[in-house]
């Protein structure tokens, strides 16, 4: 009894040292920026997928919701389906590389070439852009990263990094991300000019899980230097263990 | 003499017929000369405004440069070609530089096109000098009225820009309005935000670089283009002018076809109803022993006389309105801008020898070709018939 009593002492005793051994060692153990950023891309960056998206655009005149199908296949290629409104259902996108088509079907029926500066428009009045709209690149590629501290997003504790472009074509100079010290997800962005003037956010509220990576499954995006309410983005369904046909990703396939 | 003398008096014989004849013919030899004028005022205009504020002497383009497609802006700009340089450096010519962009007037975005353009330069009547003017840290930008309008932007107010530098990276400054310019070529004006030349230079990180090349007017020695730099002269820089005048004339054209045919139908009627009524008289002068052509060169000349009096009777109240218009001009509606060339607030109309001489040939063959038809009809006439009161 006395040996038991002993033990439960030494046990009541070393564990809050142990529990703020564990906790100092969590800070000193702090991920690299590269590491975190390596997380997040592991989340992100797609191979490929299909799934079904709607954006919620909050306009002057009220909201207008966009549903559509897509296909990605690595960081360049992209084909989407809009599924509605009546008025846009039927009408296709394709991205390879740094090029994009749209198609509109019938009576129309014609095929649009978007490229260079018409990509960088926002996309059906969102406060997206076709660029952001695509964009599947993953971030340790394009950026340097210096984690400043953790800090609290949408309700989570976070890893506040900040992020300076390593490349000079991006589109983005410097972005600051909150990522999800869990799920390793940027629950809240920043998009910065060259002149540190802040140009679009981006909130992740609400994720979910699917095929062993956690994935946004609602996000807002705000472009900052217009008035408008932002544009939200919605994954309905995706699915990440398919194989795309190359056949999908040609610019046949918009007419198809 | 005789057949002149007679036709006259016929003419004044029939009273009011003649006179509502002459003045319908008279409205559309006026109103061909007022409209044309009108016409060709707004194309002197347009040139010159085109030539003051945009085309200058002519200009030399960056190879991918298309003022029509802004896609083409981000990869159209490139160092000058020594030649253009040295043109630069002695003031017989200035650089523009030429990119895409937005702005947000009151959190609204709305696509413009920054251009680049040198504050000391003197061959575009721009007030660019206003560039000049640094306070603080913030660029001055120049605007013109009518974009000023469309985004109820004032002299002192700063609004962000942003635009995407020669790498495709975004970048986001304010600037602000240091005048607002009263230009009335639309092409500089609408959607167009001008800054000083180094500013955006650097903001695009573009150091030396250009878009295009405005000539002085009075270069002489206009250097040849090379494979970067193409030359575009005047007639190229001002063929859409040339070409919507040339448009806005030929619509017109109905308009004085119309005139001219309600005119000209009067007369042919007239001429109808006369051999008809006077086929008598007719005969009586072919019994006499009048030739033919005679009777048919009394008959044309009165109704060619129509013309003669139509130039009167126009020139009497048409000289005091084509001269009222020509001092005071003919205020514009404020939708100007839409038209798509460079329009004053008032348009002077310009009456040239050309048009004068011009229109009042087309009148006079027209009426005189109206007036024969008829009276051709007379050649196939038997005096017997004709004193008998037949016409065929």
């Amino acid at each position: 009894m006395k040996k038991a009593i002993i033990i439960l002492g030494i046990l009541l005793i070393t564990t809050p040292a142990l529990t703020h051994q564990d906790s100092l060692t969590i800070v000193s153990r702090a991920p690299t920026g590269e590491d975190i950023l390596e997380r997040v891309d592991r989340n992100l960056v797609i191979d490929q997928a299909t799934g079904v998206s709607t954006m919620i655009i909050h306009g002057r005149r009220g909201s207008r919701s966009i549903t559509s199908r897509f296909w990605k296949k690595g960081d360049e290629n992209t084909f989407v389906e809009y599924l509605s409104p009546a008025r846009e259902k039927g009408k296709k996108m394709l991205k390879l590389g740094d090029k994009l088509w749209t198609y509109t079907p019938e009576p129309t029926d014609r095929i649009i070439t978007i490229a260079g500066h018409l990509l960088r428009q926002s996309m059906m009045g969102s406060d997206l852009s076709y660029e952001d709209m695509m964009e599947n690149e993953s971030l340790i590629d394009l950026y340097q990263a210096q984690v400043e501290g953790s800090q609290e997003a949408e309700g989570r504790t976070c890893w506040l990094v900040n992020l300076t472009a390593r490349v000079e074509d991006v589109a983005y100079h410097s972005r600051r991300i909150w990522v999800d010290m869990e799920r390793w997800l940027p629950l809240r962005e920043e998009r910065y000019a060259k002149s540190g003037k802040l140009l679009k956010t981006t909130r992740i509220t609400e994720v979910f899980r699917v095929d062993g990576r956690w994935y946004p499954k609602r996000m807002i995006f705000k472009d900052m230097l217009s008035k408008g309410e932002g544009t939200e983005y919605i994954i309905d369904d995706i699915d990440f263990d398919v194989e795309i046909p190359d056949h999908k990703l040609t610019k046949a396939a918009l007419r198809g | 003499m005789l057949i002149a003398k007679l036709a006259f008096r016929n003419l004044m014989g029939a009273g009011i017929r003649t006179w509502l004849n002459v003045f319908v013919l008279s409205l559309a030899f006026v109103m061909i000369i007022w409209v044309q004028g009108f016409i060709q005022g707004m194309n002197k205009y347009a040139m010159q405004a085109t030539i003051d504020y945009e085309a200058g002497g002519g200009q030399f383009w960056h190879k991918d440069y298309d003022p029509y497609d802004p896609l083409t802006f981000e990869d159209s700009h490139a160092p000058l070609s020594p030649a253009l340089a040295e043109l630069i450096s002695r003031g017989a010519a200035t650089p523009i530089l030429v990119t895409s962009g937005a702005i947000f007037p009151e959190g609204r975005i709305q696509s413009v096109v920054l251009r680049g353009i040198d504050p000391e330069q003197q061959i575009l009547q721009l007030p660019s000098a206003y560039l000049s003017k640094e306070d603080d840290d913030v660029t001055p930008a120049l605007i013109g009225a009518q974009m000023a309008k469309q985004t109820k932007l004032r002299v002192g107010d700063e609004v962000t820009i942003r635009w995407r530098d020669v790498h495709g990276t975004f970048d986001a400054n304010d600037v602000r309005i240091v005048q607002i310019m009263n230009v009335s070529a639309p092409s500089v004006d609408v959607g167009q935000i001008w800054l000083p030349l180094e500013g955006l230079r650097e903001m695009l990180r573009t150091p030396q670089e250009a878009s295009l090349v405005v000539l002085a007017e009075d270069v002489s020695d206009v250097p040849s283009g090379n494979h970067t730099w193409v030359h575009r002269d005047l007639n190229f820089l001002l063929k859409e002018i040339t070409e919507l005048v040339r448009m806005k004339s030929g619509s017109s054209n109905i308009l004085y076809g119309l005139l001219l045919f309600m005119g000209l139908l009067a007369i042919f009627d007239t001429q109808v109803l006369a051999i008809w009524r006077r086929r008598k008289e007719i005969g009586t002068f072919m019994a006499l022993g009048m030739e033919r052509v005679k009777v048919i060169g009394l008959f044309t000349l009165e109704g060619a006389m129509h013309g003669f009096l139509a130039l009167v009777v126009g020139a009497i109240y048409g000289i005091p309105v084509l001269a009222l218009t020509f001092a005071k001009g003919l205020p514009m509606p404020a939708m100007q801008a839409d038209f798509g060339i460079a329009l004053p607030q008032s348009l002077y109309p310009s009456y040239g020898l050309r048009l004068l001489v011009g229109t009042t040939l087309l009148v006079l063959i027209a009426v005189t070709i109206v007036s024969f038809l008829p009276a051709s009809k007379i050649a196939r006439l038997k005096p017997t018939d004709a004193l008998r009161g037949k016409t065929s």
